[in-house]
């Protein structure tokens, strides 16, 4: 979301690097150094960890003991709290999460590449300004487009039906707001490809949709897969954007806004509620956990949307 | 046929994802095909229009149009109907409950960004001399993953006032204090909302100034240390100025995230006890009191309070370019 960050050679290797006993500072601050890393971790951890505990505690001890109760005899674990949630509507939301996320990922994507490219490897005038303008859009807070936006999908009735609450709003609400950063994250990558392969191709009368195809789009593979993984978890976490244009139509309702609604309506059943959290969290967690590297590729290589 | 895909959800999203790329491609075939019938000397300045219409069609209907709307929406009445001036400006700095949701994004906009950039800047230096350094990242990092939504369920769980569900105030009870009702205790409630964001944005934090740390040349470091100098001072007088750049950015997008929070206030609170925001002051008159004036009014100032961001965003753009 912030444009024009870090120096590419400080991107250079963003995993760990082998250190050298330089790094290692005097062995007295050593002690000092583990337990405050170790006091972190598990400040970090436990939130998650109660949350996850208490998903699988039945009700009668999960709303008048400690989830750390959990760890001594009597052992209790359900797996009801997760039958209950999802039999009561949040598979449905699991599911339209998907379709949510899916469709508005791949348009993102591919009007994107085409913009990218363009950008990168084609001159034309006012090249540099139109950037300029994208670059200015990444930052665009997403509540100044709500009241004409929303005003735009209950006008505008193809075939006479409303799209305001609809698939189709959000799809494309999510669209519109995933293109600067998609497109920036996307021209910086492009324009990095060495310019000898797209001249030599040019030369032997390669049209620019096949350089596109089969030059550009294979040759930036880690870009477009940090792209999809920003873009998907973006559209999975948003609440506003389907609070806003899915309104009323709560069978449309992905798990983001199915999950503030049960933390005022079911007050405290901390059972359910925490169940519910964890299940609108297991997808971002397996994608983090088994795609790390093109996530933090892609936040370090050229920012974050906000 | 319309009407009876839209409401197959799951048929309509499969549709879309098989056929749009398809429509996609053959856009920009159809484009090609059409560019070589073309006369030669159009193709080239036509091209990159063609490539670049999709985007700039979505560009301008979801965020270029709807800005400048939004800025004339907010002159005109409720229903729109008639311009009233600044009116709905002079309403928002009038009343007691928007300024006060202006002191709290204030709030906001200051401790966010420090936390997150001390807490962030701290771990990337501490895991930078360990063997565990990427357990300890992906650990700080994995709330980044989820949603805010799911962060403020997991925080409500942490506050909760009964000292025998809620972590926090377990820890204070067997600490010999009282329960604490972190999220009705005013203005520090505003805090632990806050303290929420920084679970969330550290890890953000952490991993771009690890790469900028990691970026920094060992020879230099080590130079500096068979001078004599300390850890401390290696830190202050050569990592903090190289880093700067990278703790600009971090920065800046974390007052953005602190400008537009809306997601934890309106989970956790909903803007109750006076922890109310912007954002959810702008969804609010909306949507609870059908004030399109107001909110469109409440949406420009938010604006405004980022545009200083967007012009030092394309300021670095530029000088990044020209480096090129």
């Amino acid at each position: 979301m912030t444009g024009a960050p870090i120096p590419a050679a400080q991107l250079a290797d963003t995993g760990t690097r082998t250190r050298t006993a330089a790094r290692r500072g005097p062995s007295l601050g050593r002690g000092v150094l583990h337990v405050s890393l170790i006091a972190l971790m598990v400040i970090w951890a436990i939130p998650t960890i109660a949350l996850l505990v208490a998903s699988f505690r039945p009700a009668s001890v999960s709303n008048t003991t400690g989830w750390w109760t959990a760890f001594t005899p009597p052992w209790q674990f359900t797996f009801e709290n997760y039958e209950y949630v999802l039999s009561r509507g949040l598979d449905q939301a699991f599911l339209n999460s998907f379709i949510i996320t899916v469709p508005a990922t791949v348009l993102v994507v591919m009007i994107a590449a085409f913009a990218a490219y363009a950008f990168a490897w084609m001159e034309f005038p006012g090249r540099n300004v139109l950037f300029v303008l994208v670059v200015g859009l990444l930052v665009v807070p997403l509540q100044i487009t709500l009241i004409p936006v929303l005003n735009f999908f209950r006008d505008f009735t193809p075939g006479g039906i409303e799209i305001n609450g609809t698939m189709l709003a959000v799809w494309l609400a999510h669209t519109g707001y995933g293109l600067p950063f998609a497109i920036y994250l996307l021209r910086n990558y492009f324009g990095s490809l060495p310019r000898e392969v797209f001249e030599s191709a040019a030369i032997d009368g390669a049209s620019p949709s096949t350089s596109f195809f089969r030059l550009a789009l294979p040759m930036s593979v880690p870009a477009l897969a940090s792209l999809i993984i920003f873009q998907f978890l973006w559209v999975w976490n948003d609440l506003l954007v389907a609070l806003v244009y899915l309104g009323g139509e709560s069978s449309n309702h992905p798990l983001s806004v199915v999950l503030a609604n049960l933390t005022t309506s079911f007050g405290g059943g901390w059972q359910y509620l925490t169940a519910a959290a964890f299940v609108s969290m297991i997808v971002p967690i397996i994608v983090f956990l088994s795609l790390q590297r093109y996530f933090v590729r892609g936040i370090t290589g050229g920012a974050v949307k906000g | 046929m319309f009407d009876a895909l839209l409401d197959n959800k799951l048929l309509a999203a499969i549709v879309v994802i098989v056929a749009v790329p398809l429509v996609l491609i053959g856009y920009i075939l159809l484009v090609e095909a059409v560019l070589r019938r073309a006369p030669r000397r159009w193709a080239p300045g036509l091209r990159p229009w063609l490539w670049l219409a999709p985007a700039l069609t979505f560009l301008g209907v979801f965020l270029v149009y709807p800005t400048i709307a939004t800025i004339i929406r907010s002159f005109q009445n409720r229903r729109g109907n008639d311009f009233v001036g600044l009116d709905n400006y002079a309403w928002f700095f009038s009343q007691n409950d928007t300024l006060i949701a202006l002191r709290n994004n204030v709030l906001w906009v200051i401790l966010l960004p420090l936390l997150v950039v001390g807490l962030g800047l701290l771990v990337a230096v501490l895991v930078d001399r360990v063997r565990y350094e990427s357990t300890v990242k992906s650990i700080i990092f994995l709330p980044l993953a989820i949603s805010f939504v799911a962060a403020a369920v997991i925080w409500r769980f942490m506050y909760e006032l009964d000292p025998n569900i809620g972590t926090m105030n377990a820890i204070v009870t067997a600490a010999g204090g009282d329960p604490v009702a972190w999220l009705i205790e005013q203005p520090w409630n505003n805090l632990f909302l806050i303290l929420v964001g920084v679970w969330l944005l550290t890890g953000f934090a952490m991993v771009i100034l690890s790469a900028g740390l990691k970026g920094i040349s060992a020879e230099l470091l080590e130079a500096a240390r068979v001078d004599g100098a300390n850890e401390l001072q290696v830190f202050r007088r050569i990592v903090l100025p190289l880093l700067a750049p990278t703790i600009a950015v971090v920065a800046t997008t974390v007052i953005i995230y602190a400008l537009k929070t809306f997601d934890v206030v309106y989970t956790m609170t909903n803007g109750n006890f006076d922890t109310n925001v912007i954002a959810n002051l702008m969804y609010q008159e909306l949507f609870v009191g059908g004030q399109p004036g107001r909110s469109a009014a409440i949406a420009v100032i938010l604006f405004l309070a980022i545009v200083p961001v967007m012009y030092v965003n394309i300021q670095r753009f530029r000088q990044q370019e020209a480096i090129r």
